[in-house]
């Protein structure tokens, strides 16, 4: 975009920097938060049927489908309280701190090969150190409501979303030191080809990981039953026990971007991101890299994968939410530090270990990253891998046209 | 502190002390089931004390009662534990009953055990979902709204209202069942047994709900009886009493000849405890588990109840009789009875001068004692345990504050 801009359309080059970063901004805070609202909806719809309820049926026709707007609207135009002991700057700040944070991490988020909004070579490490700021909008919330019930929730969320980061982290890195990189797209690139290419499927170290980072990302984004921050039965609403409107709107908004931001993480990490089960595009004979159309239907099929992948995530994590009770804060800990922390670190361990012990897999031709059925691979962006990072594995080197 | 300090490895040590804060829980507040107000003294997340405020729903009913005659009373009793109003209603239909030595219709009699049976499984729907919200699961709750709902469908056919019933009146019922109505009831009991199963995966076996259940408020057999608990608190506590069995003449006159069991925990066994889920290891007796579990096997005792009553009211002759009328003259005297009402032992008194308005009526309410061992269960423990703790003594704020 900014070579279309300084080349085709004659901008100097500053000025078309931030004609394509506005664009790209508006383009992804838009996107992300109309997929927000489709999970509100969803997540209407998702919790009616468990509970044998229809949910929204009129709104916007049939569905309901335009019944995440009226709330919008609704919120947009209801009364904006603060409470009187707040403190007004932090009250202001926090649903923002909060937005901000989820939001932000969806820039290193690969949709498909090369729909990201910013392909970073520590992209991981990004998404998890930017989602982990989140808790900051929590803390400040909680603190500057001047409520009781919203202090308790700000320190229940400090003490989870901080413990919880620690084998959150520790899963994370398994796929990281698979893949010899931080950079997200090629992590999913090296997962192409058939399902037994996903690195959920790499080595039982995996596995198991696989389901200790959904338990960690479920509780870093304060899902049930790990909502203790909002618990509504004990602490009223917990941190937006005070928020009203479009402030309270905001919070939900940043959950729903968080939910889908761990789920995609999970997809990208575990599930071969945007590498569908079957390589169909492969198996078409269809290429990322060349041809007219090749390369949009490659990417659209990515898309899909991915954004399909990722949503059966946050739907799994309704499906929680409206099967399980709550847990206490205690047993919350206790399943960090007793459970999750040390079953990462052994996991992480293993996942070494095997990656020492037996460098092809299990089955020299079948699991081998790399191999022959890839869906698109290309260097990074401009014709060139990204120095360092593509090319430290052999594997990738090799098959690099 | 002595609850969590034990010698239980799993129990996390809290030995951070902070700041005391005081919290107000309630009466505006998701889980006080109405308008109870707890105050919380807490050191961080544990609670070293709760003291419950009640009054916030007291409409003067007692004071009421003086200025109406008997039979007009009853409405009053509908609106004491609205979630059981049938269950109300009986009370203080049999203390005047009592107070008359009026004998009503064995049809009459039959019917009145139908409809209170129905009424308690109507109850303890409630107090398992709302129990489950406490807990932080929604769904559960709507489940037991969906079967609620059909009950209250039928007491609507029986009597034309779906909460404040006014349907068990002095000397009988208000009127007798319409055609088919014991077809439908029949039909719902086959309908709701095969899902009791799905409430105890749902709840009663669930790994969070366990955890967060078993051990949780441990109520002693001893501490039990001196509060003066009563219903499934008391027999959660594993003391073998239901006045249903072990009440005055009167009113268990009303269950001669019905066979069910107490639902207690005797030499470590519930009754028929075959057919349920196993009592998990964490579970001690008295705690809130138990207490859950008590409600989940009356509602199949009172299942039972309800069909037997079907059969016998079914081969009653005759018509169940008139109720008296509103003006009906008492003798002078006394009377207090008490029932098995689903939150517990709710006891009437009626004393009169001979006229047709009682000269005082008082209530003794079951959740007003079951409340009061709240700051007992809930010394020490963690904030999230207090609506756990006050969930399982299933309260009603309208009983307790009249």
């Amino acid at each position: 975009m900014v070579e279309f801009l300084t080349s085709t359309v004659g901008l100097s080059g500053w000025l078309a920097w931030t004609i394509a970063a506005v664009v790209s901004a508006v383009l992804v805070l838009n996107v992300i938060a109309g997929g927000a609202l489709a999970f509100i909806w969803a997540e209407r719809k998702v919790s009616a049927r468990i509970q044998d309820r229809l949910g929204p049926t009129r709104t916007g026709g049939r569905f309901g489908w335009l019944q995440s707007v009226a709330d919008g609207i609704k919120l947009l135009a209801k009364e904006d309280l603060m409470p009187q002991g707040a403190d007004g700057l932090l009250f202001r700040l926090a649903p923002y701190v909060s937005f901000c944070a989820s939001f932000c991490a969806f820039i290193a988020l690969p949709f498909a090969f090369d729909v990201v909004g910013q392909r970073l070579n520590v992209a991981v490490f990004f998404v998890v150190a930017v989602l982990g700021l989140e808790v900051f909008g929590v803390i400040l919330a909680g603190y500057a409501s001047a409520s009781k019930w919203s202090l308790f929730g700000a320190m229940r969320e400090a003490a989870q979303v901080v413990s919880y980061e620690v084998p959150l982290g520790m899963c994370v890195v398994v796929p990281v030191m698979i893949a010899g990189t931080m950079d997200m797209v090629t992590i999913a690139e090296k997962q192409a080809g058939w399902f037994w290419n996903w690195y959920i499927f790499h080595d039982p170290f995996t596995f198991v990981i696989f389901w200790v980072y959904v338990t960690c990302a479920v509780a870093s984004v304060n899902r049930a039953p790990f909502d203790l921050a909002e618990a509504e039965s004990e602490l009223v609403a917990g941190f937006h026990t005070e928020y009203s409107g479009l402030r309270w709107s905001y919070f939900f908004m940043a959950e729903y971007g968080s939910m889908f931001l761990v789920s995609a993480m999970a997809a990208v990490l575990f599930l071969g991101g945007w590498n569908g089960p079957v390589p169909l595009a492969s198996l078409a004979g269809l290429s990322a890299g060349t041809g007219d159309t090749a390369p949009y239907v490659v990417r659209l099929l990515g898309l899909a994968n991915l954004v399909a992948k990722a949503s059966l995530g946050v739907i799994v994590m309704m499906w929680i939410r409206w099967t399980l009770p709550r847990l206490r804060i205690d047993q919350v800990m206790a399943t960090c530090l007793k459970y999750c922390t040390p079953i990462a670190a052994v996991m992480f361990a293993g996942a070494m270990l095997w990656k020492i012990a037996l460098p092809g897999g299990l089955v020299p031709g079948l699991s081998r990253p790399g191999g022959e059925i890839r869906e698109g691979w290309l260097p990074g962006p401009g014709g060139a891998a990204i120095p360092g990072e593509s090319t430290r594995d052999g594997s990738l080197a090799r098959v690099t046209p | 502190m002595t609850q969590l300090m034990g010698d239980d490895p799993r129990i996390v040590e809290f030995d951070v002390r902070t700041d005391e804060m005081l919290v107000n829980m309630g009466p505006q507040h998701p889980s006080t089931h109405g308008v109870l107000r707890l105050v919380l003294r807490t050191d961080g997340e544990i609670v070293s004390e709760v003291e419950p405020h009640i009054g916030y729903l007291h409409r003067c009913a007692e004071k009421i009662g003086e200025n109406l005659t008997h039979r007009q009373w009853i409405p009053y009793t509908d609106r004491m534990d609205y979630l059981a109003a049938m269950n109300m209603n009986l009370g203080w239909a049999l203390a005047v009953e009592k107070l008359m030595k009026y004998e009503v219709s064995q049809k009459a009699r039959h019917l009145r055990v139908l409809i209170t049976e129905l009424g308690r499984i109507a109850s303890h729907l409630v107090g398992m979902g709302a129990y489950g919200l406490d807990l932080g699961t929604f769904s559960p709750f709507l489940y037991a709204f969906r079967e609620r709902e059909r009950i209250l469908d039928l007491f609507e056919e029986a009597c034309g209202a779906r909460l404040t019933y006014s349907y068990i009146t002095i000397g009988g019922l208000t009127a007798d069942l319409p055609p088919g109505w014991l077809q439908r009831c029949e039909a719902f009991l086959d309908q709701f047994e095969p899902i009791i199963a799905e409430y105890h995966a749902l709840l009663t076996t669930n790994a969070i709900f366990v955890k967060r259940t078993a051990g949780i408020g441990v109520l002693s057999r001893d501490m039990a009886i001196e509060y003066g608990c009563s219903g499934p608190v008391l027999r959660g506590s594993g003391v073998d009493q239901d006045l249903r069995r072990d009440g005055e003449a009167i009113y268990t006159a009303m269950y001669d000849g019905y066979a069910f069991e107490v639902a207690v925990q005797k030499n470590g066994h519930y009754p028929r405890d075959h057919q349920y889920p196993a009592v998990p290891a964490d579970a001690v007796l008295g705690d809130c588990w138990h207490r859950f579990f008590v409600r989940m096997l009356e509602v199949v005792q009172s299942m039972d109840l309800a069909r037997q009553a079907i059969d016998r009211y079914a081969s009653c002759k005759g018509t169940i009789g008139e109720p008296l009328k509103l003006t009906e003259k008492m003798p002078a005297g006394d009377a207090y009875l008490e029932t098995e009402c689903p939150k517990g032992q709710m006891g009437f008194y009626v004393v009169s001068d001979g006229s047709a308005i009682p000269w005082r009526v008082r209530a003794r309410s079951s959740s007003f004692s079951n409340l009061a061992v709240a700051p007992e269960l809930c010394r020490g423990c963690l904030i999230a345990d207090v609506p756990a703790i006050v969930g399982s003594l299933d309260i009603v704020m309208g009983e307790i504050d009249r």
